[in-house]
């Protein structure tokens, strides 16, 4: 896989500003209506952490972690809403908007004809697409610190570790956009999302699972980014999200690769 | 040469471009011209064969090519969530045009497809031929020296054709190389200095307008309409007269060196046509002789 990365990688400061030209052109398309749209994503997992972190958890109670320590409820829902909110932004931008800008608008017909390759577009989509998501990061980490939920210093290196998050989902969306053939498909996606959002330790622990569904729910996408952040939030010390990283620093890069391996077959005829 | 899986779309064409020049690709539809201009704009592989433009491998090096190259598709597709001057400021930029440059060289070209007013609108409410200057406009964003044009202006009306073509004679007086596909004769008579023929994937015809007429038509075509229900009767008797004798449905076609002395053997053969027209042979008449008149899709 390197040596088929490493050629494209030399002409670094070529790839990087034609990328960033495609995160300008999004800037420039950014309009009022969208707004609302980012407010919507911010909004929804706040609604989440209030309704079940503090209603849900006053029923439930105190939670032990496997290190013995007891957590209120919403210490423990709050770090799986971030994860799950910069999962949900990356996608909404790298499946929907991309699939969209790629089959409806052809935008990226009309960007071929220039010096930007479909790597390039892939990595500048995927850019803007953690703007947005970091942004949402940035504001629920906010409020976390404002509940009291997390200090400010673990929220501070929770930014890179959600941030992270957004990449490798963003890359893996983008991915998989490549491969749907109309609108009907993202319905697919939509329930394989919720279903993430449920079953990744967000609500429950995993270990609360039958041993089976504990190990498959473990090798999950989002379950690692829940580990991982969930570790720098509440203070978890030890090498565990070690793993965590270098899983989604894994799926980014293969997501990247077969997007714009796709997207090269699909707009180079 | 280009195939799709099994179907070949350009079989083997052998072309040079000099530049400067404003060479043309005819065709009907489903010859291979969009295919082969694909491929010289570097956005599609050829499956076999060479292909050099500017000197450089278009599969090595297309970025380097396409940053010198303006293209302008068949198909408009401008970006419809920015406005007509974001499409050109921000179209620069995907080519590391610097910003101010970029405001500069957009307000320059949008007067010179006279869109200025325009400028602050979407490109969604833009007719037909403001989208095709728009598309125009954009291909030239970067200087080019080579442009591209697929079907230029069709489906524009006649203003806004003659408005098109008087701004790529502009730019080849500026010395852009011109490379357009069209199946417009009149087009391809009014900007090309050389055209190829093409038609199923292959080249069946090469030369300067003039020169192709010379070579596959005569000087003029006398057009004869007798009031008969077949004019197959008439064009028997009228074998053997010019060159060629070709039959249509409603009216026989007589491809002569001299229209009125043939008109008048029309006469000495005792004929009466309803309508008799005398014009210059063009371009259109080469290219159905070389093409066919069964319609291929």
């Amino acid at each position: 896989m390197l040596t088929l990365v490493l050629p494209r990688l030399v002409d670094v400061s070529a790839v990087s500003r034609r990328s960033a030209s495609v995160v300008e052109r999004n800037v420039a398309a950014l309009k009022s209506v969208y707004w609302l749209l980012l407010l919507s994503g911010f909004v929804e997992p706040l609604l989440y952490l209030l309704s079940i972190g503090v209603g849900v958890g006053a029923l439930v109670g105190d939670l032990p972690l496997p290190d013995g320590r007891l957590v209120s409820y919403a210490e423990f829902v709050a770090p799986a809403m971030l994860a799950s909110s910069a999962m949900t932004g990356a996608l909404a931008e790298t499946t929907f908007n991309f699939f969209g800008k790629m089959k409806y608008m052809k935008l990226y017909d009309g960007m071929i004809a220039t010096p930007v390759r479909p790597f390039e577009i892939a990595l500048g989509e995927l850019g803007w697409a953690m703007l947005r998501g970091s942004a949402y990061s940035a504001a629920f980490l906010a409020v976390m610190v404002a509940l009291h939920l997390t200090t400010v210093a673990r929220a501070l290196t929770a930014l890179p570790a959600a941030v992270l998050v957004g990449f490798a989902f963003g890359a893996l969306g983008m991915a998989v956009s490549t491969f749907m053939r109309s609108w009907q498909d993202f319905d697919l996606m939509g329930s394989a999302q919720f279903t993430l959002f449920l079953f990744s330790g967000t609500f429950v622990p995993a270990q609360a699972y039958p041993t089976l569904l504990h190990w498959l729910v473990e090798v999950t996408p989002l379950y690692r980014s829940v580990h991982l952040i969930r570790g720098v939030t509440l203070g978890v010390g030890g090498w565990a999200w070690l793993l965590d990283v270098l899983y989604l620093v894994a799926m980014m890069a293969v997501g990247l690769l077969v997007a714009s391996r796709r997207m090269g077959r699909l707009l180079y005829p | 040469m280009k195939r799709f899986g099994d179907f070949v779309a350009v079989d083997g064409i052998d072309v040079e471009v000099r530049s400067g020049e404003a060479f043309g690709f005819l065709g009907p539809n489903g010859a291979g011209k969009s295919s082969t201009m694909r491929m010289v704009g570097c956005i599609s592989p050829p499956s076999g064969g060479e292909l050099r433009i500017l000197g450089m491998d278009p599969v090595a090096d297309g970025p380097a090519i396409r940053a010198r190259l303006g293209v302008c598709p068949q198909l408009d597709n401008l970006d419809p969530e920015l406005t007509v001057r974001e499409n050109l400021t921000v179209y620069a930029r995907y080519f590391g045009i610097a910003r101010r440059a970029a405001r500069e060289r957009a307000d320059e070209l949008l007067d010179f497809v006279q869109l200025s007013e325009r400028a602050d609108s979407k490109v969604e409410p833009l007719s037909g031929g403001m989208k095709r200057r728009l598309t125009i406009a954009r291909a030239l964003v970067n200087d080019p020296e080579i442009v591209l044009l697929d079907e230029p202006t069709t489906g524009l009306d006649p203003q806004a054709r003659h408005l098109v073509w008087e701004r790529l004679f502009r730019l080849k007086q500026q010395g852009v190389t011109l490379v357009l596909t069209t199946h417009y004769m009149d087009e391809a008579e009014q900007l090309c200095d050389r055209l190829v023929v093409m038609d199923g994937g292959r080249i069946v015809a090469e030369g300067s307008p003039r020169a192709l007429i010379e070579r596959h038509s005569t000087r003029e075509v006398v057009e004869l309409r007798f009031a008969a229900e077949s004019q197959e009767p008439f064009a028997d008797k009228l074998d053997g007269l010019g060159e060629r004798v070709e039959v249509l449905p409603d009216r026989v076609l007589l491809y002569v060196p001299d229209g009125d002395a043939a008109v008048a053997e029309v006469s000495a053969l005792g004929l009466n046509p309803a309508n008799v027209l005398v014009r210059r042979s063009g371009l259109e008449d080469v290219f159905l002789h070389l093409t066919g008149r069964t319609l291929v899709d």
